[in-house]
């Protein structure tokens, strides 16, 4: 079994590569090559033609496009995203605090979603078609279909501004600790949380069910296992590998979900980046946000479908 | 041990009467669907007696699974006890609250059900689904070797030669009757006083199943369990069972010790039953199948009189009417009101042979050193290997054996789904046709038709059967308008269908009905020759009697030939006028139907003749000595030299057997593969 494991790893790693170099391309050409004359986007319609181009010659802009994302990549690899247009220093640094930002806040907002979501599923699955299974779901669904800014201005005012529970910034002041820190994060992540526990209550529930209604699971009651050991052991088990895969493609969601929470929230992460480099025009800032968000996307999808394989020794066989 | 020991009726239960293990009172189950009762069990009651046997027969929704999931009180969440009552080794189950419950499970009771893949945990090793039961009883094995050694210990109860490697296993990795084994084991690692068996066998193939049979006869004398066997296979039950119920539409109308049921049943739904079956010494050529007319009532119908009157041929007002009581004759019982007369009623079907097909001695069909190899990454599959045969026109080819063998293969071989091996011929109406189906013209197109074991893969469920049956007269006979209609009336009525039925979807249909309209699709081109891969598997034996009557009525009418392939081989005896016996995709044995099951036998084909149980009828009472074949079939990617069938040959020489393939040899049309000399080959007894 082990034997199999690693040459499956090496495809998946092999994949994700090829994606992340694709990936790449698109966004090179997106923010390199569609703009045209970068000195002339930069400086503006009325500038000097000879400042446009020695803008562009400094850019490097000039070279031929297979050279200049040559020069562009093969820098991104070593860490060296370029220089910022707007800051004239190095992107790196801002985008990965930005990013460090942001997994912050996708991270309190996954620790809450995920065993809230899942508990539901659950919990729904194990009543099915009665009134606390009808709510979940429903609930689940219109927390679902709410826009993040029309909760996030419902939130901001009930739990921030009329009942005052929590801070309405999402930036801790400086120094602040750690509980601090998540206590001012909190607010954001919620409607983070909304539009996820729809999704991944909804394929917790459905696993259930399908691994409650198994002969396997017949068989382990029937064996006399208490219940808690036939939910835990036989039921979970087999139910969740599916949810596994949905709260990873989530990931992707939370990118645009992350723009328009961290600038309603005016939080310093990675979709606001992205945002702020779109309007300044700032090219070099935006490809490295986009393409570290990319990474960020394949790494955990691919540590998903690792999970799933090793928890699913079908798939760890290599069958289907 | 003896094989013929199974058939000896094993000690009665002693005599001092102690508890029951399963005691069943008046039972009534319904099933709760939008609100409204569905009865599925009237008023049931039986006991079994430690250690004793006792089998349920019936068709598919008469209520035989809902009456073991009574018994271990673990009904769907809408099924519900309305009446009576099921006590285990003393114990009511009604009134146990969930921890004394789950001990009588955990100590008492084991269930073991049809499909064993899906029974286990496919997350889980068996050894740690194994340790499960270990774990819960009165005293735990807490060391983990200890557990690892009961685990062991049970599995060689089983006869598993390589426990390790089984309990390592994920439930993906084993085959089914090894899964099946390790079910067993796992059932009886308690010691339970009630073993409940639902179809244990059906998914299994004949030679596995009769190894599973054997070793749940045998540890069922090592552990005097007590057994509910339910089945819808009426051999299985006689060997299995001391005492029988057949139960019909929920209710159990005749009750009995296996043997005097089965000889002198006392009722005619019973009766009706043993007719359908296809056992040996029937066949096509000499009658009819008999058939249960009509359909079982629906669940929850109210049923004033007997359950049985709507189909019953003796039926009168009182039956209409009134339930029967039941009549009991010491220790066999019947719920009839003329249950003196159940064995004199009329055939439904004639006794008048099916009027054979006039065989014209042209062959429509011949395959010359058919083979098949899969490229599997460097390996090859040698799934159809040097296969040759001839069909002639209105005959039947029966094709047998174990799954792994390569009938199906074959079949899409033959219609063109996979292309063959170069060097392979397949000739239709002695033309050459290509190997793939889309190179063939359109005539040897139409002339090869499939029928397939499970028709909703055929049909499409959405359209209605006038769609599903006018689509194909179009494309296979192109016709249209009137004429059209008028053959999709005649077809319709040839397959027994009414014009009522045009309207429906297949989901509307029972199995038997899709399985009809499956053939009339087949038939709609007027085919040379059809290919029925299964057709009748999937069926209850009186609809299985019904197809039959069928597919041998329109061969009679059309002049149609057949490649019949199934693992059942009274089917294929019913059908056949040639037999060809397979094994890893070689023809061990092929020869005229009568040759192939009188003998001499290949030692294959004698291993799967004697591994059919037969019921009970007058003129069978032979006693067959059981040939086993252990393992199973070996894996086609790494066939064995010489003879493929040595490693599981009971009659095996020696030596040459594992070095020289024996040629085929032909005597009077009868070809066997096999280095024994024929008159040294079994024969039937
Ligand atoms: S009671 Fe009447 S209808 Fe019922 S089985 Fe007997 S004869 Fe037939
Ligand atoms: S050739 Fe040998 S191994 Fe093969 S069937 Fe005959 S006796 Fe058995």
């Amino acid at each position: 079994m082990r034997a199999r494991l690693i040459p499956m790893l090496a495809q998946r790693l092999g994949l994700a590569l090829v994606t992340l170099l694709l990936l790449s391309m698109v966004v090179f050409a997106g923010a390199q090559l569609l703009p045209g004359n970068v000195g002339r986007a930069i400086l503006g319609p009325l500038a000097d033609p000879v400042a446009v181009a020695a803008l562009n010659h400094k850019l490097g802009t000039d070279l031929p496009v297979p050279e200049q994302y040559w020069i562009w990549i093969s820098h991104f690899v070593t860490g060296n995203m370029g220089i910022s247009y707007t800051y004239r220093t190095p992107v790196a640094p801002f985008v990965i605090a930005a990013l460090l930002n942001s997994l912050k806040l996708a991270a309190v907002a996954f620790v809450i979603v995920v065993p809230l979501s899942i508990a539901g599923g659950v919990y729904a699955a194990m009543h099915a078609r009665t009134w606390i299974d009808k709510t979940i779901s429903i609930a689940g669904l219109s927390m679902t279909v709410i826009p993040e800014f029309v909760s996030s201005i419902i939130l901001i005012l009930i739990l921030g501004i009329w009942l005052r529970w929590l801070p309405i910034t999402a930036t801790a002041p400086r120094h602040a600790d750690v509980l601090d820190q998540i206590d001012h994060l909190i607010l954001p992540a919620l409607p983070l949380v909304f539009i996820l526990f729809g999704y991944i209550a909804r394929m917790a529930r459905a696993g259930t069910i399908d691994a409650l209604d198994a002969d396997y699971t017949r068989t382990a009651t029937l064996k006399g296992l208490p219940p808690g050991v036939v939910i835990r052991r036989h039921v979970l088990r087999n139910a969740l590998l599916p949810t596994i895969t949905v709260v990873a493609t989530q990931v992707g969601y939370l990118v645009g979900g992350l723009v328009i929470v961290e600038t309603l929230f005016r939080y310093q992460g990675i979709g606001s980046l992205i945002l702020t480099a779109a309007r300044a025009k700032d090219f070099p800032m935006l490809e490295g946000g986009i393409l570290t968000i990319g990474i960020v996307y394949v790494l955990v999808t691919m540590l998903a479908d690792i999970a799933l394989v090793m928890l699913n020794p079908r798939l760890r066989d290599g069958g289907r | 041990m003896s094989s013929t020991a199974l058939r000896q009726p094993i000690e009665p239960a002693p005599r001092a009467q102690p508890t029951p293990a399963l005691d069943i009172e008046n039972l009534d189950v319904v099933y709760r669907t939008r609100g409204r009762d569905m009865q599925v069990l009237r008023g049931i009651s039986f006991s079994i007696a430690p250690g004793e046997s006792y089998g349920l027969v019936g068709e598919s929704g008469c209520g035989k699974s809902t009456a073991a999931l009574a018994a271990l009180s673990a009904l769907p969440r809408n099924g519900f006890v309305r009446g009576g009552s099921v006590r285990v080794a003393g114990q009511t189950l009604a009134s146990l609250d969930a921890t004394a419950l789950r001990r009588l499970r955990a100590e008492q009771i084991s269930m073991v059900y049809q499909d064993a893949g899906r029974a286990l945990n496919p997350s889980l090793t068996i050894f740690r689904q194994m340790a499960e039961v270990f774990e819960l009883l009165a005293q735990p094995a807490d060391r983990a070797a200890d557990l690892r050694a009961l685990c062991t210990t049970m599995l060689n109860r089983v006869q598993i030669s390589s426990p390790d490697r089984v309990l390592d296993a994920y439930p993906h990795q084993l085959s089914g009757g090894m899964l099946q084994r390790v079910i067993i084991a796992m059932a009886l690692a308690k010691e339970p006083s009630l073993l409940v068996l639902d179809e244990p066998t059906t998914a299994l193939d004949a030679t596995v199943e009769a190894e599973v049979l054997d070793l749940v006869a045998t540890l069922r004398r090592e552990f005097s369990t007590a057994i509910l066997f339910i089945s819808h296979n009426i051999g299985v039950i006689e060997r299995m069972c001391d005492r029988v119920g057949v139960l019909y539409a929920g209710s159990l109308v005749e009750t009995g010790p296996t043997a005097q049921l089965l000889r002198r049943p006392m009722h005619p739904y019973t009766m009706r039953l043993l007719r359908c079956l296809p056992t040996p010494g029937r066949s096509k050529a000499t009658a009819r199948l008999d058939t249960i007319k009509g359909f079982l009532p629906p669940p929850g119908a109210i049923i004033p009189g007997c359950v049985f009157a709507d189909r019953c041929d003796l039926a009168d007002t009182i039956c209409h009417t009134t339930p029967p009581p039941e009549h009991t004759i010491a220790t066999h019982a019947s719920r009839c009101h003329h249950w003196q007369r159940a064995t004199e009623q009329p055939l439904t079907a004639t006794e008048t042979p099916i009027p054979t097909a006039n065989h014209s001695h042209d062959i429509v069909l011949r395959g010359t050193n058919i083979s098949k190899t899969f490229q599997i990454g460097t390996r090859s599959l040698h799934a159809v290997t040097d296969v040759s045969f001839s069909l002639r026109e209105g005959e039947t080819l029966g094709i047998v054996g174990e799954s792994g063998s390569g009938k199906t293969t074959l079949a899409r071989l033959l219609l063109g789904l996979l292309n063959p091996d170069p060097g392979s011929i397949i000739e239709l109406a002695g033309q050459p046709a290509a190997g793939h189906a889309a190179a063939r013209s359109q005539d040897q197109q139409k002339a090869l038709q499939i029928v397939f074991q499970n028709p909703d893969s055929a049909l499409n469920r959405s359209h209605t059967v006038r769609h599903l049956i006018g689509r194909a007269l179009a494309r296979l006979a192109g016709l249209s308008g009137a004429t059209r209609t008028a053959r999709l009336t005649e077809l319709i009525h040839a397959v027994r269908l009414t014009d009522r039925h045009l309207g429906m979807r297949p989901r509307q249909l029972s199995g038997g009905l899709k399985q009809r309209v499956a053939i009339a699709r087949a038939f709609a081109g007027n085919p040379k020759i059809v290919i029925c891969d299964e057709p009748t598997s999937a069926l209850d034996v009186s609809v299985q009697a019904a197809i039959l009557n069928l597919l041998a009525d329109l061969q009679a009418r059309e002049n149609t030939s057949y490649v019949f392939i199934s693992h059942d081989l009274g089917v294929v005896r019913y059908l056949s006028d040639r037999i060809a016996v397979l094994y890893l995709g070689r023809i061990m044995e092929i020869g005229p139907a009568e040759a192939v099951f009188e003998g001499p036998h290949h030692p294959y084909t004698e291993a799967l003749l004697s591994s059919i149980p037969t019921p009970f009828n007058e003129s069978n009472t032979t006693q067959t000595t059981r040939i086993r074949l252990h393992g199973d079939i070996p894996s086609a990617l790494n066939p064995p030299t010489g003879c493929v069938f040595h490693t599981r040959c009971p009659r095996k020489l020696g030596p040459i057997c594992e070095t020289t393939e024996p040629a085929p040899e032909t005597i009077n049309d009868h070809t066997i593969a096999c280095h024994i000399p024929r008159n040294q080959l079994g024969k039937r007894p």
